[in-house]
């Protein structure tokens, strides 16, 4: 109840906080997330890499 | 045929047979996919009679009534055609106005109202400033009044 | 006819092809979010009945659309791999997959946040809704069945054919409002132009140009790990700068 009487008197905050906040952390997290994946299989593939290497020497 | 074309004509053949099949359950199913029914539909006796269900339309112009405690409200929901009154008691959404789109969940009592145990507004698609919206009416009543000063040329 | 598509269908050509191509996308996307932001708040007026409430639609309706929109891209993409057995498709339709389940659930959180003032509910079982509902369930079926499946190119099968069946309901979104009682309203967009003042009109379409952008620029981001991951014993893998150093 007292949430309904909150958004009616900051109807931008409302807004700001409740949907574009949320959305553009979505955004955010969603980028961290394909760095990271992007980090960890370039890792990968070096190690791959190394291992090939030492075993050809 | 090629393989390739081969499954492509079996892709194309599924979506067509899924598409149809949902449709005709769709199709059956349609009172129940409809969020509410209308005044009508209720005049014709199609909506359930002993239990709870929603009803949809406009706010009929002058019919909303405030009872002395300041919570209980008594308003008839239009569809232009045929109208319903209803009776709620509880805190009405911001939207709720003379005019305007309302659903309403309750049953229909032996004393012919709906006792409407929720009331939800319906807002329509169409958004503009408030300067606009204010043109807008002063058009449409001075069209009002034109179209019926205007004597009507057929006798 | 001179351009051989299938050139830029293998994944040797598209790696870097967008490596190159994503920066410009997500500059762009930050540079439309920032003036459809500042439409949308500063110069865009409060609507008549709304007040400021309705100011949800410029994230709201682009969110809703493109999850949409991604869900047929995805089908597509899984449709072709299917047909042509490329491998550049399904790791596409895998790549679109979360981006446009968090694009739905962006549509479906919004919506809600919007239903609760104007409408007096959160949540409502009308068919707009739900069928919205459904197609995240969907996006969510596509990947949870793409993971379980061990050999990546029965994965991608199964998965596409997951997609291809579940297209059936995105006509059933965007048409519901037309097919049924529903308490979601009609279409502000229609083939006859839009229900809408000019200055609100362009926040919704700048900030939808922006999700657009925000959306290629994080696919091609993430089918670029999925396409080293999935040639990783091929030799032009082993031969990238970035694996090298």
């Amino acid at each position: 109840m007292s949430l309904d009487i909150w958004m009616r008197e900051n109807p931008l905050t409302y807004v700001w906080i409740g949907s574009y906040a949320v959305a553009f952390l979505v955004f955010a997290i969603e980028i961290f997330m394909v760095i990271h994946k992007r980090k960890i299989t370039l890792d990968q593939l070096r190690m791959m890499r190394e291992a090939d290497e030492s075993k050809e020497e | 045929m090629k393989p390739r074309q081969k499954r492509a004509v079996y892709i194309v053949v599924a979506v067509i047979a899924v598409g149809l099949a949902v449709g005709l359950v769709l199709n059956a199913l349609k009172d129940n996919v409809s969020l509410y029914f209308t005044p009508t539909d209720v005049h014709e006796k199609k909506a359930p009679q002993d239990r709870s269900f929603r009803i949809g339309g406009l706010v009929q112009e002058g019919s909303i009534k405030r009872e002395g405690d300041g919570l209980t409200v008594h308003f008839m929901i239009t569809d232009l055609h045929q109208s319903l009154p209803v009776i709620y008691k509880g805190i009405l959404p911001d939207l709720f106005k003379e005019g305007k789109g309302v659903v309403a969940q309750g049953k229909m009592e032996a004393d012919g109202l709906m006792h409407a145990s929720e009331v939800l507004a319906k807002h329509d698609e169409n958004y503009m400033p408030p300067e606009a919206a204010d043109a807008l009416k002063k058009a449409q009543t001075a069209n009002a009044a034109a179209a019926s000063a205007v004597p009507p040329v057929v006798k | 006819m001179a351009i051989n598509w299938f050139k830029y269908s293998a994944p040797t050509t598209f790696y870097p092809l967008a490596g190159k191509l994503i920066p410009w996308f997500a500059v762009s996307a930050a540079i439309l979010f920032a003036a459809g932001l500042y439409i949308g708040f500063v110069v865009a007026p409060a609507d008549a009945t709304q007040g400021e409430f309705y100011r949800i639609i410029f994230i709201h309706v682009p969110a809703s659309i493109i999850s949409m929109f991604l869900y047929l891209v995805m089908a597509g993409y899984a449709a072709l791999g299917l047909i042509f057995n490329t491998r550049l498709s399904s790791m596409m339709a895998s790549a679109v997959a979360p981006t446009g389940a968090l694009f739905a659930f962006i549509s479906l959180w919004t919506g809600a946040l919007w239903g609760k003032p104007m409408w007096g509910a959160w949540w409502v079982w009308d068919a707009r809704m739900t069928s919205e509902l459904i197609l995240l369930f969907l996006y969510l079926g596509f990947i949870a069945l793409h993971a379980s499946i061990e050999d990546p190119r029965r994965a991608d099968r199964a998965a596409a054919l997951l997609a291809i069946v579940g297209s059936v309901n995105v006509p059933i979104i965007y048409f519901s409002v037309k097919w049924w009682n529903t308490l979601h309203q009609g279409s502000t967009i229609k083939y006859s132009g839009t229900s809408m003042h000019i200055a609100m009109q362009q926040a919704m379409f700048i900030m939808m140009a922006a999700c657009w952008l925000y959306a290629i620029a994080i696919t091609l981001m993430r089918v670029r790990s999925i396409i080293l991951e999935r040639e990783r014993n091929s030799k032009w893998v082993a031969q990238l700068i970035e694996v090298k150093s």
